[in-house]
């Protein structure tokens, strides 16, 4: 098994609710995120799932030392990224990269792609001396399957999924070692959806990235990850390999999502039973007292009000799991192949 | 320029192979040998294409020209002329006609130019420079500093443009005072600075407001963009047309408050020349000489317009979705 580079030890992003203009005074916090732990390892892929709203792209920017953690912290290579300041943060920086969800506005319009992927390297300028920043940039056009000779167009003169490779190039031009992917396929089509992936996949074999992959569609993760994070209303709920993740969930939450992917096999699909949940996510400025999800369960006993479930492997469970009454349940999911 | 659709049909196609996105080659805006070209060549490239460009910059060479060198345009002295003469309409020896005193109208438009175009555009760069620096640093840094910077812009704001205007010139510039041409132009040209810098503040400051949280700020922060880097090379180049816009409309709308300022006495004195001056004078005579309104007025008209357009075509060429 491979070495831990990331290590997410329970990480709270809140944000205040404020009211008033002039002097501000709190009213209420957004627990946006509260309490992730995980770790990640060199050159694996942890996809995070969950509905919107739930914290996923927080979490991203926390990761991405883009938002301070409320509370908790985020090691890379064991140094604490949020303490990070000056030098040392434009060094960890070089090692984490963005990909972000929206090829349409994560690009500057008024910048060439040449201009665009460049700029990591007139940022880090020890990466590359300046004589050999324009065949680097060439180099990661043709490496994300762009005519290198495309370097003087702008964004709008591409389609989606092209942008989105634009996107992927700059991200690797200062050769990270993790990758955060903030669902970087949910904007485009699903034929580019797929190449996409496939693209995703070939570089991370090429260059042996690590990808933290944030999605909401459970069959784009598992054809990526490794292992598999399910969030809740700001917490994880379950964490496994891809296998314990879509074949044996214990979660309540985790088979009710899987519940609903469609199956393609219309025998397969008459056996199969569909969890429907009632009610919405509650608000996460006033989440349910105990675990968050038994407003919604099934199996919410007295219990889940009072005490609230830690991840951990229980009895009945093999993987990681945040309830009390983990079990695993039959469920049809989709089967790769 | 070369068709976008012709890309998005060679990216859906499934199974091309990677580097073969290319295989439906369209003629490429620029000759695709893949040496890069900053922003402002290609800025440069798209400009130098427009008519509009060069019209609106041959006109303003010329007004530029005739503020600096008026004599190079007519020989005739502005200031001489001859009662006897007064209120003639146009004729071989005076072109525009000649004013109350007898005084050639062409050349003191001519002469007019400068007090008019030094102290419109002076003061509009002042503007926009003063309010568009004070405005980025307002919206991008915000909290605190956006709350004092846009206090302090309101109190401006609530001063009455003329008023506020009377006062600043009558205490610098009292009536019965002679100071030299030149200092006056300046103390008006600073009183319209002070005076409207709050909205080309608050253009600039909504402006990098409604793009400061755009995901490519994001991601340049993510990149490990200093914040001065982000500033320059993100926020304002997504700024500037708005401010392109506002600045040229102000141009013209200065020309008149500098007329206004010397029609009350505070601004520029006669025997100064300016297109507003003259405009103001000429109003009660405009059924007997109409030429003496008329061709100032063309001029400012002109001056106006060269600028907007000048300013017009900059924005299309900063903005490559027009390309």
């Amino acid at each position: 098994m491979a070495e831990n580079i990331l290590e997410v030890d329970n990480v709270v992003k809140h944000y205040p609710v404020t009211q008033g203009v002039l002097f501000k005074k709190t009213i209420g916090q957004v627990k946006a995120v509260d309490g992730v732990s995980f770790a990640l390892r060199a050159g694996e892929t942890l996809g995070i799932v969950g509905e919107s709203g739930c914290g996923k792209s927080t979490l991203s920017r926390v990761l991405m030392n883009l938002e301070r953690p409320t509370s908790g912290l985020v090691r890379y290579r064991g140094r604490d990224i949020s303490t990070l300041r000056g030098r040392g943060l434009k060094r960890m920086r070089r090692q984490i990269q963005l990909v972000m969800q929206d090829p349409y506005t994560s690009l500057n319009p008024r910048m060439t792609v040449g201009d665009l992927i460049g700029e990591p390297f007139e940022i880090h300028t020890e990466v590359a001396p300046k004589g050999s920043r324009r065949r680097k940039v060439q180099e990661l056009l043709e490496l994300v399957g762009l005519n290198p000779e495309h370097l003087n167009r702008y964004p709008h003169q591409f389609s989606g999924g092209q942008r989105q490779r634009i996107g992927i190039a700059r991200a690797l031009a200062l050769k990270p070692e993790i990758v955060v992917c903030d669902e970087p396929v949910s904007a485009l089509d699903v034929s580019i959806q797929a190449q996409v992936m496939n693209l995703l996949e070939k570089l991370q074999n090429e260059l042996g990235l690590a990808y933290i992959f944030i999605a909401h569609d459970l069959s784009v993760v598992r054809h990526l990850s490794d292992r598999v994070g399910v969030m809740y209303l700001g917490k994880l709920v379950e964490l496994g390999t891809d296998e314990e993740i879509y074949e044996r969930p214990t979660h309540p939450y985790t088979q009710a999502l899987l519940s609903a992917v469609p199956v393609p096999d219309p025998t397969v699909r008459e056996h199969k039973q569909i969890i429907r949940l009632t009610g919405d996510v509650p608000s996460p400025a006033n989440p349910p007292s105990g675990c968050r999800f038994r407003t919604r369960c099934w199996k919410a006993q007295d219990l889940c009000a009072e005490q609230e479930p830690l991840l951990t492997t229980r009895a009945r469970t093999d993987h990681p799991s945040a309830c009390h009454y983990a079990e695993i349940r039959e469920i049809v999911a989709t089967h790769e192949g | 320029m070369s068709d976008p659709g012709e890309n998005v049909e060679a990216a859906v196609r499934p199974g091309v192979a990677p580097g073969g996105l290319h295989t439906a080659e369209t003629p490429v805006p620029a000759p695709a040998t893949g040496k890069p070209r900053g922003q402002f060549a290609d800025v440069w490239a798209e400009l130098r294409r427009k008519p509009m460009f060069w019209i609106s910059a041959f006109l303003i060479l010329v007004f530029l020209v005739m503020a600096a060198f008026p004599s190079l345009f007519t020989s005739i002295d502005p200031d001489q002329g001859s009662l006897r003469d007064n209120l003639q309409g146009p004729s071989k020896d005076a072109w525009f006609g000649r004013d109350i005193q007898g005084r050639d109208i062409y050349a003191r438009t001519i002469y007019g130019a400068q007090a008019s175009i030094v102290v419109s555009v002076i003061a509009t760069l002042g503007t926009v420079l003063i309010g568009g620096f004070i405005g980025v640093v307002s919206g991008y840094i915000g909290g605190w500093v956006d709350g004092l910077l846009s206090r302090i812009a309101d109190v401006f704001f609530g001063l009455p443009f003329l008023l506020g205007a009377l006062l600043i010139l009558f205490t610098f510039n009292p009536p019965g005072s002679a100071p030299s041409k030149l200092k006056v132009e300046a103390l008006v040209a600073v009183s319209l600075m002070v005076l409207s810098w709050p909205v080309s503040m608050r253009i600039m400051r909504s402006a990098v407001l409604s793009v400061k949280e755009a995901d490519y700020i994001v991601a340049a922060r993510a990149l490990g963009a200093s914040p001065f880097r982000i500033v320059l090379r993100h926020v304002i180049p997504n700024c500037l047309a708005s401010m392109l816009v506002y600045s040229t409309i102000l141009i013209g709308s200065f020309i008149g408050a500098e007329a206004t300022l010397s029609y009350l006495g505070v601004g520029l004195k006669s025997p100064a020349m300016s297109w507003g001056i003259m405009i103001n004078e000429a109003q009660q005579f405009l059924r007997d000489v109409p030429g003496w309104l008329f061709f100032p007025a063309a001029f400012l008209v002109t001056a106006v317009l060269a600028f907007v357009m000048l300013g017009e075509s900059i924005r299309e060429a900063l903005d490559p979705k027009l390309r």
